[in-house]
């Protein structure tokens, strides 16, 4: 076990160098969220009502924008065939890399998003489950995107390409997040059998996600 | 075996011996780096086998090889040292070998620069490092020469002379001369398979 937290070290220190990834996702979930009062004017109660949702996309597209560096920079300089021959599975590797990629790109999100919910007039009761929803529902966002980014890695500018892939696998991760908003903001509605089926689709992914993403890698070092 | 819908490397067959170097020779595209791949584990063989006497069909490639190919594995916004205690631990090797095999390899007093600045060879020096981290028995290098210059070459030779003498398998895929005490060739030639 050693060698996986030394792997998710590793990247979790590329991406404190680096830097690039969490700034981009960050500066874009901000401004995709500014411009959704100038667009559609200043309608308190119709920005009130659309908030869990442009929250929710706002955040699904910033998350989607460093997918495509979890494996292609490694794939480039060699690193990816010399982590096969490590103590790893490559499932292992793979989650190794979904984690590290949660932590630097979706966690600084989730931390965003309740501060871009007074942008939008998010009712006050909304601001504990939307960081609930965000913070179990966003693992998701990494595991099953893996799975596009270890699939188009042979691809340059495989970019809209992973967009195409994974953002229909993330459409119960959406839903189960919005219905559980909504349950709180517009009752009747139940939020806990929301949060719950949000976390089951996380957990869901944790598995799918790291197996998928493994064969993809497999196939790319032949 | 096959490469892009290309047959390469038809009836071949071959063993090593523990104690032996044996050098993969051929032209361009005659699959130097396809057989060590192969013998790696990457990629699987249309037919035949690659196997080990003396041990399980399934001893894991985390204990038997080291691999180093054409590309060296390097971050370069990790400084050498960093890249090379990665390795060191992912591979589970210790880090107390790391300092050591950066000294043999002449990088001890680049440990704190960032690898992306080192030139050619001394990229390739921090990656051949890598055998010296933890202890395995094989060796898989594909060009391990290659920007190496006159000096690091026979470092290189005389890690490579300790490892066979000690036991161990070198299997090298090269074009030049590694001035190694004792090895044996292994040329491959075009296959003549349908293309």
């Amino acid at each position: 076990m050693s060698a996986f937290w030394t792997l998710v070290k590793r990247d979790l220190l590329i991406a404190a160098r680096e830097g690039g990834a969490t700034g981009t996702a960050l500066g874009f979930y901000l401004i995709v969220i500014a411009l959704m009062p100038l667009g559609l004017g200043p309608d308190m109660q119709l920005l009130s009502r659309i908030a869990p949702g442009v929250l929710w996309i706002g955040l699904l597209l910033a998350a989607l924008l460093s997918l495509g560096r979890m494996f292609d920079t490694d794939q480039d300089e060699g690193v990816l065939e010399i982590l096969a021959t490590g103590p790893l599975p490559m499932e292992l590797v793979a989650a190794a890399k979904a984690l590290a990629h949660w932590i630097s790109s979706c966690l600084p999100l989730a931390i965003l998003a309740p501060v871009l919910g007074l942008l939008l007039n998010l009712e006050l009761a909304a601001y504990p489950v939307l960081v609930g929803t965000v913070l179990a529902g966003s693992p998701a966002i990494s595991f099953l995107g893996s799975i596009g980014a270890a699939l188009t890695l042979r691809s340059r500018r495989g970019g809209l390409l992973i967009a195409l892939l994974v953002l229909p696998l993330y459409i119960p991760t959406l839903i189960f997040g919005i219905s559980a908003i909504s349950a709180v903001v517009t009752p009747p509605g139940s939020l806990g059998s929301s949060l719950l089926l949000l976390s089951a689709v996380t957990i869901a992914s944790l598995v799918i996600g790291p197996i998928s993403a493994a064969a993809a890698l497999r196939m790319q070092l032949s | 075996m096959e490469r892009g819908g290309r047959h390469v490397l038809t009836e071949l067959s071959f063993s090593v011996e523990a104690g032996e170097a044996l050098l993969l020779t051929g032209p361009n595209g005659a699959g130097k780096t396809t057989l060590l791949k192969t013998i790696a584990g990457f990629i699987r063989p249309l037919s035949g086998r690659v196997a080990y006497s003396g041990a399980a069909e399934d001893w894991p490639l985390a204990e038997r090889a080291h691999y180093v190919g054409h590309l060296n594995g390097l971050r370069a916004t990790l400084t050498v040292e960093e890249n090379a205690r990665f390795w060191a631990e992912f591979l589970g090797g210790s880090t107390g070998h790391v300092l050591a095999a950066l000294e043999r390899f002449g990088l001890a007093s680049l440990s704190a620069i960032p690898a992306g600045y080192l030139s050619a060879g001394q990229k390739r020096r921090l990656a051949l490092a890598r055998l010296l981290f933890a202890p395995r028995p094989l060796w898989l290098l594909d060009e391990p020469s290659s920007s190496l210059d006159a000096r690091s070459t026979a470092v290189l030779a005389s890690v490579l002379d300790e490892h066979v003498e000690a036991g161990g398998i070198v299997v090298a895929a090269t074009h030049l001369p590694l001035g190694l005490a004792r090895s044996r060739e292994l040329r491959l030639g075009f296959a003549a398979g349908p293309a």
